[in-house]
């Protein structure tokens, strides 16, 4: 129906949508600032007492955070000050690494990226195809058998799924770590790339097994909604056959909230990737930020809970998008 | 009302408020009769939280015991059901203490965010305006935050957590969901007509919101209360697992995973017997949120 | 089974005979349609009235076995079209009959289509489910289509999604969807029902004008004499899931021999008739699950006996191609003093 696909029509309701989302992301992003701000004041002690007495800070580093945060100013000015900080993009400095924030980041951030974009993509395809099968023959017996497997998956912690994964294909299958520590930078790019895929079979399976148990739960929901509808009868009885009111007619509207429900699960996904890269010693932001956690390195932790704020944001945005394409009737309102 | 007495109007918003009870025992034992999958999932429930009750009783050794530190962790024989860990402290006994742990935690921090879920969300449907769309807001910060990273946050800032500060913590990010549902029951209800009728008889707000709004919430805050035990009993698990639970020796199920996850390959139990444990308990906790909220009308829970 | 084709001269299209579609909820059984038996030519136009809850829209479904658990076509039952046994044909041989021979319209058009593809996609949808046109080729007959129907700038408007239309618009768009593989029979339920009174006779114009042109056969299925006056040449008065007065329009308001129709068309408000107050049937429509035995009309009779509880009247002829299923026309005489009253004004 290549007609009824085209490219999305971004005139000037959809542009509104989308400015009233990124304003909507600064707030967030704000909120988020002051209260990890508010967070370090309230901690016990002096706000970050157990750096300054740490013997790894340099004297350099502690002007700099006296400098940074004003210390002994008013804490409204603090305030200000941090927040000024934070909007020229400014980060800080890694205690551990010695180096900005930012180039610690660097690195691990796009390992995130792949990992959670390959779990998301196969997992809500499998979720939606699952989910689409169930609804269609709902109550039959491979909707009950597998949506009851479903919802025990979901119910798993996804630290505990990660380990027993590990368990069963430890020595059969890549179980750790980004990709095979013996290639050198000399190894052709493409041994190296396929390496980093076997690396990331298992971690990106699990999270994506998860993600599609719940993913089918709810689309089940959305197609058994969507069914009763009267156009639904309407193309029964212009003579479309039943694959047909499935997967086009059905489907394409119940993805509407399949697409909701992707913006609304980032920041579970980024939860559940953290204990995925800690389990599978996949070296991203997640285990970077346990790392951390343990090394007391907060400016580096604080950054990636910021981070992790704005990459929802992004997502929300992008399913509002998402949801505008799919639905004309609200391109047009 | 033509020709009411005087007294009558005020003696209305005085009138106890319009009945609901969806948990009156009645209600709930026909929805047990009728979902054995409900059932089923409510008794595994009671017998674990049963079990962490009486778990002082029940252990046959004491958790905290070392017992037999040459022979280090042990797999599962006729004296220790389950195994022993890497210090051989017995696993079954460690388990069912667990269970207190956890579940004692997670109860008390979903009884603090849903009272303040309740609050927030309830003041913000029933005021509306700007209150509600800056209340509104502050939700959708605490929304997009995941959760796990802010609590690791501030574990980082603040070192290690007493249990107290812990179940607070957990309590207190939260809320946000259960304030999405209140606040959309409060809005729908707040038109209603006896509602309208509270208020015209001349009944302050806050006395409508509470003696004949409020109660019409108790549907999605059962069923948002149900379903956060979940949610909190795998979040804590999980900070645990990663070592900032409940101080050592005592430790939540979280944290018994945690322990075995060096010995995986050569002492499996120590992970996987609490493992099960906790997803037991999860699914019975979903299935059991699952029904409720189709049994107690999910048309009564409008869209947040 | 026969050969399939268009009826010679003198064969019915449809053959309808003792069409019986019960739906069994819990213990009980609702007899929606109980006994229907009607034929329509090719070219004419029949139109089915009668209060909600007689059974028209179910048999309407029936032909096309849209009815879906618990309702069951029961056994005894039997349609056939251009010579086919209709309930003998598997799930894909009746999938083959539906949009491409008999088409059908339904009464709400706001809802009626899907939101997501332009009205021009679910037009050519047909072409491309039936004939296994391109999609070029699909989207020029949905153009023509749409032409057809009387949707101004046919071309351009083919583009846009249902939620920029009217509902007067989008019943012509269903209504187009309907005619693509130029179908020997048109079942419109309610076309007009949801619809403002000058859209509808907008829309009765456009059938009227289609069947003329493209020599269809339409049943029309309304609860509005005024439209069965207008478009109709024959009618099927129904009445608890039966038929109760069959015959052409004009001798149906010239001589209602039911007193079902009597009522019906004595309730329909008149300009130029002095009245204190509207007549109206007395008593509600009994539920299907308990149909009164004999005459099931008979609570809300003026004139019933006890032979009509005791004995459910059969369809009495009254002339060549006029019956009504009444004792009144096997006893006239009970009629008494009441005149017959002639509605053809």
């Amino acid at each position: 129906m290549a007609r009824s696909c085209p490219v999305p029509y971004l005139g000037p309701h959809m542009a509104i949508i989308v400015l009233k989302r990124l304003a909507q992301g600064l707030l967030i992003v704000w909120l988020t600032t002051t209260l990890t701000f508010f967070l370090i004041h309230a901690a016990p002690g002096e706000p970050f007492s157990g750096f300054l007495d740490d013997p790894r800070a340099t004297a350099e580093m502690r002007d700099a955070y006296r400098g940074r945060y004003g210390l002994d100013r008013p804490v409204l000015v603090q305030y200000g000050r941090f927040l000024a900080s934070v909007a020229a993009g400014n980060l800080g400095e890694s205690f551990f690494y010695r180096r900005p924030v930012a180039a610690v980041l660097a690195d691990t951030v796009p390992r995130t990226l792949l990992l959670m974009g390959t779990a998301l993509v196969l997992g809500f395809t499998a979720g939606i195809l699952l989910g689409t099968l169930q609804g269609s023959r709902a109550g039959g017996w491979f909707d009950r058998l597998s949506g009851g497997v479903a919802v025990l998956v979901a119910s798993l912690p996804d630290f505990w799924l990660a380990m027993l994964v590990l368990l069963f294909f430890a020595g059969v299958w890549p179980v750790q770590g980004f990709s095979d520590p013996t290639l050198g930078s000399t190894a052709p790019f493409a041994t190296r790339a396929l390496s980093v895929v076997r690396h990331l079979v298992l971690p990106a399976g699990t999270l994506a097994l998860l993600i599609t148990a719940t993913v089918s739960r709810y689309q089940r929901a959305a197609l058994i909604d969507v069914l009763p509808n009267a156009w639904m009868r309407t193309a029964r009885a212009k003579g479309v056959a039943r694959r047909g009111l499935m997967f086009r007619h059905a489907l394409r509207n119940a993805l509407l909230p399949a697409i909701t429900l992707g913006g609304l699960a980032i920041p579970a996904l980024l939860g559940g990737a953290v204990f995925i890269e800690v389990t599978f010693a996949w070296p991203g932001m997640g285990s970077l930020a346990v790392q951390a956690v343990g090394d007391r390195d907060y400016p580096l932790v604080l950054a990636i809970v910021l981070l992790s704020s704005a990459f929802v944001i992004v997502g929300a945005v992008a399913a509002d998008l998402a949801h505008a394409a799919a639905d004309p009737r609200q391109r047009h309102a | 009302m033509p020709n009411a007495a005087p007294g009558s109007l005020v003696a209305f918003a005085d009138a106890p408020p319009a009945p609901l009870a969806p948990w009156a025992p009645g209600r709930l034992a026909g929805l047990f009769r009728r979902d054995p999958p409900a059932a089923v999932a409510a008794i595994t429930l009671a017998v674990i939280a049963l079990a962490a009750l009486l778990a002082p009783w029940l252990t046959p050794y004491d958790p905290t015991q070392p017992l037999d530190m040459a022979a280090g962790a042990q797999p599962p024989s006729a004296a220790h059901w389950l195994g022993t860990d890497l210090a051989s402290r017995d696993l079954l006994s460690r388990l069912l203490f667990g269970a207190r742990v956890s579940l004692g935690i997670s109860v008390v921090a979903v009884a603090v965010a849903t009272i303040v879920g309740t609050a927030w969300g309830a003041v913000a449907g029933y005021a509306g305006g700007w209150i509600d769309r800056v209340l509104m807001h502050v939700v959708d910060a605490g929304l997009a935050i995941p959760r796990i990273l802010l609590l690791l946050g501030i574990v980082a800032l603040w070192g290690t957590l007493s249990t107290t500060s812990l179940v607070l913590l957990l309590g207190l990010t939260g809320w946000f969901g259960a304030s999405r549902l209140v606040r959309a029951e409060v809005r729908a209800t707040r038109e209603r007509d006896f509602a309208i009728a509270a208020r015209a008889s001349g009944a302050s707000p806050s006395r409508v919101l509470v003696r004949h709004v409020l109660p019409h919430a108790m549907t999605p805050m059962l069923v948002a209360a149900t379903l956060g035990v979940g949610q909190v009993v795998i979040v804590e698990a999980g900070l645990a697992f990663l070592g900032y639970g409940v101080a050592p020796p005592a430790a939540s199920w979280g944290g018994l995973i945690g322990d075995g996850r060096d010995a995986l390959g050569t002492a499996w139990w120590i992970s996987v017997f609490p493992g099960i444990a906790l997803s037991a308990t999860i699914l019975a906790i979903n299935v059991l949120g699952d029904r409720l909220r189709a049994a107690l009308g999910a048309h009564q829970l409008h869209a947040p | 089974m026969t050969m399939p084709g268009r009826p010679g001269a003198g064969e019915p299209l449809l053959r309808v005979h003792d069409l019986r579609t019960y739906f069994h909820i819990g213990g009980a059984v609702a007899r929606a349609v109980d006994g229907v038996s009607f034929d329509i030519r090719a070219g004419e136009t029949v139109g089915m009235v009668g209060e909600s809850g007689c059974g028209k829209s179910v048999t309407a479904l029936s032909l096309l076995r849209l009815v879906d658990p618990p309702g069951r076509i029961e056994a005894g039952s039997r349609i056939e079209f251009e010579g086919r046994d209709l309930l003998s044909l598997d799930e894909e041989g009746i999938r083959r009959i539906r949009g491409n021979r008999i088409a059908m319209v339904f009464q709400e058009p706001m809802t009626a289509l899907n939101p997501v593809f332009t009205i021009g996609d679910q037009v050519a949808e047909v072409a491309r489910v039936h004939a296994r046109a391109s999609r070029r080729a699909a989207w020029e007959r949905a153009v023509e289509m749409l032409n057809l129907v009387g949707i101004p700038d046919p071309r351009e408007r083919a583009k846009s999604y249902p939620h920029q239309l009217s509902g007067g618009m989008r019943q012509r768009v269903l209504i187009a969807m309907a005619l693509v593989m130029n179908p020997s029979l048109l079942i419109a339920d309610e076309p007009t029902t949801a619809l403002d009174v000058t859209i509808q006779a907008q829309i009765l114009e456009l059938l009227a004008d289609l069947q003329q042109r493209l020599g269809l056969a339409v049943l029309l299925i309304t609860h509005d004499l005024g439209v069965v006056a207008e478009v109709t040449s024959r009618v099927l008065v129904m009445y608890g899931g039966q038929i109760v007065e069959r015959a052409p329009v004009r001798e149906l308001f010239r001589d209602p021999r039911h007193p079902y129709t009597r009522g019906l068309l004595e309730a329909m408000p008149r300009l130029g008739r002095q009245r204190d107050r509207l007549a109206v049937i007395p008593g509600t429509v009994p539920p299907p699950t308990h149909w009164p035995t004999g005459c099931r009309f008979r609570d809300r009779c003026a004139f019933a006996w006890p032979r009509c509880a005791n004995e459910p009247p059969p369809e009495y002829p009254v002339s060549a191609d006029h019956a009504a299923r009444c004792h009144l026309v096997d006893e006239p005489a009970r009629a008494g003093a009441v005149a017959a009253v002639d509605h053809t004004s």
